[in-house]
């Protein structure tokens, strides 16, 4: 296929030619990218705070568009789970929206009483320049919670940028809570969003090493804990590409160091749980470590063996929103004896893509910020039989007769964890070994004309 | 009780979409067309999501990707950029623009652009149809219907080869692909040549194909567009768009009679729409059509006294409340409380007018809701069921009851596409639903395990 001049230089292909990549700059315009904004950004880190307010100041749609889309369970309070909005219409585009934004805060608090609220902007309020910094001192004042503006205007930048706007806005809440009674063996969970249930289990298996959990950032999130996450002795950062941002901060504040881990796959599960116990260098502690991997795995791979029988050799793509989890599921599929032919991100940096390009079989396509006609070419090159992606990569899947894993927001299955690579194996498989494939048109023998089809066309 | 609606400053859960996504599907209902929103990029990003969880389709819209220096100076040159690499990748027949809040606020002049683009670019150009859609005027149908009205105004005429001139133009809104294939169809039956304005039949429900369609085949041909002038009449489905609709414009540019009806849900309002075809065509009701109706007379006859008096909450786009709302009354069920998130202003009259004769009291009509409203107003209504798309049903839920899915989104059920509301066979589909979701409701509560109902 033909790229555009453009998008030449974000595409590699591991062991053609030295590595080079350029990756995160603006989406190309026309290009049709899989992105999202800095607002996304933004919205995705923060939302599962459940007991804050998240209200959208804007338009209505950058509301509509994120209401309960991601999937993130709460234990408690569910208030993330609403759409708030100021629902700006042309005549607070002309007069200004922070009288507005005053009383939609004002009302909703005295509503819900959130014990925070955040308050994102999108595109227009920076245009129409709103002092949401002022409202929001005002409103902290009058309601006596933490009212936090989040600068996420859509324009102004990508996906990542809207990752620090929210990091920037939590930084502003740590430290401004109580730290007496934390354990010396204490971590914040960073990066895990608690899709499906997942930051349960992992808190589980962390407590069963004796390792006290005291916030998690943000999966089943609580204002309070994030306020006194400054007393932990150790941030465990998931999907650094959210949350790298507020570990550093920590790290030049607090002097909490942090280390970088993935709850996908086997091989980086156990050495999660292994960094952590390493961290706090207690042989006990280590010991229980060992044991607790050792249950998991006595279980798990038995298990495992009936997928990996049925899928060795199947060819499998992968385009995700960040680097960190492309790295996992290259680990997953290899043990499940699966080829890797394609690997992506919205979000990657130079570094992971270099160490992606390591670790990949030549001739894998690396590629950055993509869209439907180079994933549609890289597939039908490759001949893929499972992608793992989103929502919006799932029908060009389906339409090139191809498998499809959900590993984005939207799943309803625990992927984390070692029962979580016993799920994806099983969807995997459930996804490749589905019959109804025999009757796409790429697979169907002998019925090819069945295939063509004229549509609705009146002049007949 | 009260009949004054909610009136809360903040916007909850709401029941409406932003203006430009109504845009983008309609620009997606023509041929060879690709919709383009001209903002930054994650408005394309997020309505293709929120598109894709109803269609299962792909649906590609283009960006231009605006970031902060376009913000400051102008998105001009990312228009230009991302309309020369859409028409080198795509190779369209038309590109759809729609603006968003970002650049309709920062003032670009998008129509400037395109007479620059038109001259600064050689080569073979697509058709450009713009449509302004500022997200904080209006809902999504304000642009789907919008972006229709910018398609007419920018290619209907009255060239014709012969066997499209004295046809019939529909313009049926937003409606599934379902609807439309049957409007198709209907109009078939009746011998008519028809225009259907947009048609998403095909492009967004299209069949397993053997590579992924840059742009998927069908849509409303650009050449059956630029004759539609020649139309012996219009049919618009909906009452509470503006006065510039594309069937409007038809009438005012052309001469050709428009006649807006509501939409043909239920018996006594697609009666009118065959009515029309009748009347247009020359030719009595084909006999299949008299079948339909014929035995859904009989079903309704059936399945009545399940549903006598059962009290409906009904929201979503008003035309389609409207619609909703007049199948209910004839039915038996009751409907208490119709909202939308739109507000055109005529939503309560147009609720009267359909169902004045068949209700003891009108309903509870209110526009401008979201479903915290709804919700708040539900708790002293008591509803039986819920009529409406997939966004109702954490209310369902709460409430213990059915939720008839009907328009869209439907993002938590199989086939939302293939949901066939209009004309006799539609209502045949909801009446089925409504009156199985009763029963089904019945059954479930009770313990002794009927397996007759």
């Amino acid at each position: 296929m033909e790229l555009l001049k453009e998008r030449e230089e974000q595409i590699h292909r591991t062991g053609e030619q030295p590595f080079t990549l350029s990756c995160n700059k603006d989406s190309l315009a026309g290009a049709v990218s899989q992105r999202a904004c800095v607002f996304c950004g933004s919205r995705v880190v923060l939302y599962p705070i459940a007991d804050a307010l998240h209200l959208v100041h804007g338009p209505i749609g950058c509301a509509v568009y994120t209401w309960d889309i991601r999937g993130a369970l709460s234990s408690g309070p569910e208030l993330h789970r609403l759409s708030f909005s100021t629902d700006l219409q042309e005549i607070d585009v002309i007069f200004g929206g922070e009288k507005k934004l005053r009383s939609a805060l004002l009302e909703l608090i005295e509503r819900h009483s959130p014990k925070a609220a955040f308050v994102y902007s999108t595109c227009i309020v920076g245009i129409i320049g709103d002092d949401m910094e002022a409202v929001c001192r005002q409103v902290e004042k009058e309601t006596g919670i933490p009212v936090i503006p989040v600068k996420s205007e859509g324009f102004m930048g990508n996906k990542r940028a809207g990752y620090t706007a929210a990091c920037n806005a939590m930084a502003r809440l740590i430290g401004t809570g109580e730290t007496t009674g934390i354990s010396p063996y204490s971590i914040n969970i960073l990066g895990d969003f608690n899709l499906a249930g997942e930051i349960w289990l992992i808190r589980e298996y962390f407590e069963r090493m004796g390792v006290e959990v005291v916030a998690n950032i943000t999966g089943d999130g609580r204002v309070a804990d994030i306020q006194r996450a400054h007393g932990a002795a150790l941030n465990v950062v998931q999907c650094s590409g959210s949350t790298m941002d507020l570990a550093r901060m920590m790290e030049d504040e607090y002097g909490v160091p942090s280390i970088r881990v993935s709850y996908f796959g086997v091989e980086d599960m156990a050495q999660a749980l292994y960094d952590v116990a390493n961290h706090f260098n207690d042989p006990e502690m280590l010991e229980r470590t060992r044991q607790l991997v050792k249950e998991e795995l006595q279980e798990l791979l038995p298990k495992l063996e009936f997928y990996k029988k049925a899928l060795k050799g199947k060819k499998a793509a992968i385009y995700v929103g960040g680097s960190f989890k492309a790295f996992s599921l290259v680990k997953a599929f290899r043990l499940l004896g699966m080829v890797v032919v394609m690997v992506g991100s919205q979000t990657g940096t130079e570094q992971e893509y270099q160490e992606l390009a390591e670790i990949t079989d030549p001739g894998t396509i690396i590629v950055d910020d993509t869209n439907p006609l180079e994933l549609t070419s890289f597939l039908e090159e490759k001949e893929v039989d499972i992608f793992v992606g989103g929502v919006k990569e799932r029908p060009i899947a389906y339409k090139l007769g191809v498998g499809f894993c959900d590993h984005n927001h939207e799943r309803k299955e625990m992927l984390a964890g070692f029962v979580g690579m016993l799920n994806f194996a099983e969807e995997v498989y459930s996804s490749v070994m589905s019959p109804v494939w025999r009757f796409t048109c790429q697979k169907e023998k002998g019925r090819e004309k069945m295939c063509s089809i004229a549509v609705a066309n009146p002049k007949e | 009780m009260s009949k004054n609606p909610p009136n809360y400053i903040s916007t909850t859960n709401a029941c409406k979409l932003c203006t430009p996504l109504g845009a983008a599907l309609a620009f997606k209902g023509i041929e060879g067309a690709v919709p383009y929103l001209h903002g930054s990029q994650g408005c394309a990003t997020y309505m293709r999501r929120y598109i894709i969880s109803h269609f299962n389709e792909p649906i590609d819209i283009a960006s231009s990707s605006l970031s902060e220096k376009h913000a400051v100076y102008g998105g001009g040159a990312n228009l230009k950029l991302g309309l020369m690499n859409v028409t080198q990748k795509y190779r369209p027949q038309l590109i759809g623009i729609a603006t968003t809040c970002l650049t309709e606020t920062i003032g670009d002049d998008v129509k400037l652009f395109l007479r620059e683009y038109e001259k600064e670019v050689e080569g073979e150009k697509p058709i450009m149809v713009q449509v302004s859609t500022p997200s904080y005027n209006g809902t999504h149908m304000e642009g789907f219907h919008n972006a229709v009205a910018s398609v007419v105004a920018a290619l209907a005429g009255k060239e014709g080869d012969e066997d499209t001139s004295g046809g019939v133009n529909i313009l049926p809104g937003f409606v599934s692909p379902a609807d439309i294939r049957y409007l198709r169809e209907i109009t078939d039956d009746f011998s008519l040549q028809a225009t259907i304005l947009p048609d998403i039949s095909d492009t967004m429900d299209g069949p397993a194909a053997k590579t992924y369609e840059k742009i998927q085949p069908g849509g409303t041909p650009l050449s059956s567009i630029a004759s539609m002038g020649n139309g012996m009449g219009s049919i618009e489905f909906g009452h509470t768009m503006s006065d510039d609709s594309g069937g409007v414009l038809l009438a005012r540019k052309f001469g050709v009679e428009n006649v807006r009806i509501a939409m043909p849900m239920g018996i006594s309002a697609s009666d009118r729409f065959f009515d029309h075809l009748t009347r247009l065509s020359g030719s009595p009701i084909p006999e299949k059509y008299r079948g339909e109706r014929g035995r859904l007379v009989d079903s309704y006859v059936d399945g009545h006294k399940y549903i006598y008096g059962k009290k409906a909450i009904v929201y979503g786009e008003e035309d389609l409340v409207v619609g909703l709302t007049a199948f209910l009354a004839e039915i038996g069920v009751m409907p208490i409380l119709c909202a939308s998130g739109g507000k055109s202003g005529k939503l309560a009259e147009m609720i009267r007018q359909a169902t004045d004769d068949l209700l003891p009291e009108q309903p509870q009509v209110h526009e401008g809701m979201d479903f915290y409203d709804i919700s708040e107003l539900a708790e002293s209504l008591g509803p039986d069921l819920l009529v409406g798309h997939s966004k109702g049903y954490p209310l369902a839920q709460k409430l213990s009851i059915p939720l008839i899915r009907v328009g869209f989104p439907i993002h938590d059920r199989m086939g939302g596409q293939r949901i066939l509301h209009l004309g006799y066979r539609g209502a045949q589909q909801l009446f089925d639903l409504v009156v199985n979701a009763c029963i089904a409701k019945k059954q479930g509560d009770s313990s002794i395990g009927y397996s007759y109902m």
